[in-house]
């Protein structure tokens, strides 16, 4: 039975309800949501391998047949994604057992991440586009009340710049469902392709294009609408970051990906072309921040904007090869920005502070945590062996492919810069003269693990590419072929 | 000065039931005519607020001894399993049902499950709006 696909939303969704009843019992809170994210994680495989055993999957919530109902579409992209994501909610939980504190824990902060859990994988799994704003708002809800919970002064005012910049994309959003909507008079991605195809992508279409790509592009950080982000990720604690950098910016590119690539894609010239120039500017400006901080977090932070600005390239080039790459680098990038905001909150554990001149010589009291963050920032650059390589290395290939040889370089010397900018903090924090501020030893209890999991795939990622690459080009399949999505949802 | 509002007081005592009565009917009328969970749990809730403005939250709390937090979380429990309901009877997700029976005093009436899921919105609704005012209410 298809009701499968719908797991990874309804395990999240029923177990964020019950931990309400128990905000008081902090062990039984963190049993059940352990247990419910592992449960996701396997739900999540089991959907990758039917995907890629018997293709596309669909449910048609309610039984209503497509363009009438809801229909949720499990692809290999989607369901890669969600993979991803529950592995990323699991790890996340590991690590907030031990270093969130237990009056936020009480103040339901395990719902608040089975919540986040349920928006993002529902944008995944979506084939709706007002569906798709209402896990939007279900996820960005969650976030509110992450980024503002344990209220410091900081968090107080971040959470005011994050909710208004949110609130006012999101009207955006249900503008351009409507101008959509008023001109196709459909809200199912797969028939609104049709429809669009049918018709012609006309010029009022492309200013749609163009406002999705707006809304999308403040959610997940372009330029140059990405200004609210680095303040508001540094406001909340270690694991909420880590959530948001590897899961809500991703959602947007997600977005980006899969409207620019199911419904506008007649125009390409003009979409693409923007999109691409839009993404290369991301990259400098990410990179430019990311060398500019002394600020452990801001630098981890601003490493999120580089990576957006990468993988919207490889989908704005659109061969075959940049596609792929882009792929593969989207679930490199979720995992390795999982585990570098675990090793930064796990060094602030230690020293007590983010900034990266008070403290050095950590190799010698942690020198596991040190070589951790060393091959964390390896995959990170791009280094063969690890996870970072291939994606980038096809993404400049596609890049060059399709003519784009000042934005594939512009990809390439990031890398440089990106690999400048957490060499830094490894050479700054980890090397040099011990003690120059007391080390709290016990401080790392607990936080090891989930950084390990997260480093371990990423080798594992990088190592495994031959059995990952048939999974990887069937996701890539359905986003250059828009026919075969329409195909498995319509079924015509 | 005391303040002496007996003939507020008084009023909302008989308001209220009628407010109530009428919100139900709104919930129960939501399949075939304007109304629904949502409308009708504001509607409730509304009674409640009429109450705490007749009387203390103190008096309140204490004659209706409800947690609004669990009755949201009870009202979306609700939802989700008329959804994994579904999973039974192998049909997708949030397939909804209904039948004609023959009640006693009611004569020939339809019943949609879909009445559970709206029965989840209502119990959210009232949940979410009453523990915002009271929230609002007790901070000093």
């Amino acid at each position: 039975m298809n009701n499968l696909i719908i797991l990874p939303i309804v395990i999240p969704f029923l177990m964020g309800i019950l931990l309400i009843f128990f905000n008081k019992h902090i062990t039984v809170q963190k049993w059940l949501s352990a247990v419910a994210s592992f449960l996701s994680v396997i739900a999540s495989i089991v959907i990758v391998q039917t995907v890629h055993t018997n293709g596309i999957q669909t449910l048609e919530i309610g039984n209503w047949a497509p363009p009438y109902g809801i229909v949720l579409v499990a692809d290999m992209y989607a369901s890669l994604l969600v993979l991803t994501t529950s592995i990323i909610g699991f790890t996340s939980l590991l690590f907030a057992f031990s270093s969130v504190t237990s009056d936020r824990e009480k103040f339901y902060f395990y719902p608040g991440v089975q919540f986040l859990l349920l928006g993002v994988t529902g944008a995944f799994l979506t084939g709706d586009i007002f569906n798709l704003f209402v896990f939007f708002e279900v996820m960005l809800m969650s976030s509110y009340l992450l980024i503002v919970l344990g209220s410091s002064k900081n968090q107080l005012r971040e959470s005011i710049k994050y909710i208004l910049v949110n609130v006012i994309s999101s009207a955006l959003f249900v503008i351009a469902v409507a101008y959509l909507y008023a001109v196709t008079g459909t809200l199912n991605m797969a028939d609104l392709s049709v429809r669009i195809a049918d018709m012609g992508q006309s010029g009022l279409l492309t200013v749609i294009a163009i406002l999705f790509l707006v809304i999308f592009g403040l959610k997940g950080a372009i330029f140059p609408l990405y200004f609210w982000l680095p303040a508001s990720y540094q406001a909340p604690p270690a694991v909420v970051t880590a959530l948001f950098g590897a899961l809500l910016t991703k959602v947007g590119v997600y977005s980006i990906t899969r409207v620019y690539s199911v419904i506008f894609y007649h125009e390409p010239s003009f979409t693409h072309q923007i999109l691409a120039w839009l993404s290369a500017l991301t990259i400098v400006f990410g990179v430019i921040g990311a060398i500019a901080y002394w600020d452990i977090k801001k630098i981890v932070i601003y490493n999120i904007i580089t990576a957006v600005g990468v993988i919207l390239f490889g989908i704005a080039a659109n061969t075959p090869n940049s596609v792929e790459g882009s792929i593969y680098y989207l679930v490199h990038d979720m995992i390795v920005k999982g585990a570098l905001f675990f090793l930064v909150g796990a060094i602030i554990a230690i020293t007590g502070t983010s900034n990266l001149r008070k403290f050095s010589g950590l190799i010698a009291s942690h020198p596991f945590l040190g070589w951790m963050f060393l091959i964390a920032t390896l995959a990170l650059a791009g280094i063969p062996p690890l996870s970072g390589f291939i994606g980038k290395l096809k993404i400049i290939q596609g890049g060059f492919e399709a003519g784009e040889y000042t934005i594939a370089f512009v990809v390439l010397l990031s890398s440089l810069l990106v690999l400048y900018s957490v060499m830094k903090i490894f050479i700054h924090g980890f090397w040099g003269e011990p003690n120059k501020i007391p080390v709290n030893k016990e401080a790392t209890k607990g936080l090891i693990l989930p950084i390990v999991i997260l480093l371990v795939l990423s080798i594992a990622y990088g190592f495994g590419v031959e059995s990952l690459s048939p999974y990887i080009s069937q996701a890539a399949d359905t986003l250059l072929d828009p026919s075969i999505y329409i195909q498995a949802v319509l079924k015509e | 000065m005391k303040t002496n509002d007996i003939i507020f007081q008084t009023v909302t005592k008989i308001v209220v039931f009628i407010i109530i009565i009428y919100s139900l009917h709104l919930f129960f009328s939501g399949h075939y005519t304007p109304g629904g969970g949502f409308i009708g749990g504001l509607m409730t809730a509304s009674a409640l607020v009429l109450l705490l403005l007749a009387f203390d939250i103190k008096t309140v709390v204490n004659t209706l001894q409800v947690d609004y937090l669990k009755l949201t979380a009870t009202g979306l429990l609700i939802a989700v399993l008329t959804g994994i309901g579904s999973f039974f009877f192998n049909v997708p997700f949030l397939t909804h049902t209904f039948s004609y029976v023959q009640l006693p005093l009611l004569g020939k009436t339809s019943l949609a499950t879909a009445v559970l899921f709206d029965l989840g919105v209502y119990l959210v609704v009232i949940g979410v709006t009453m523990t915002i005012i009271q929230t609002i209410g007790e901070t000093e």
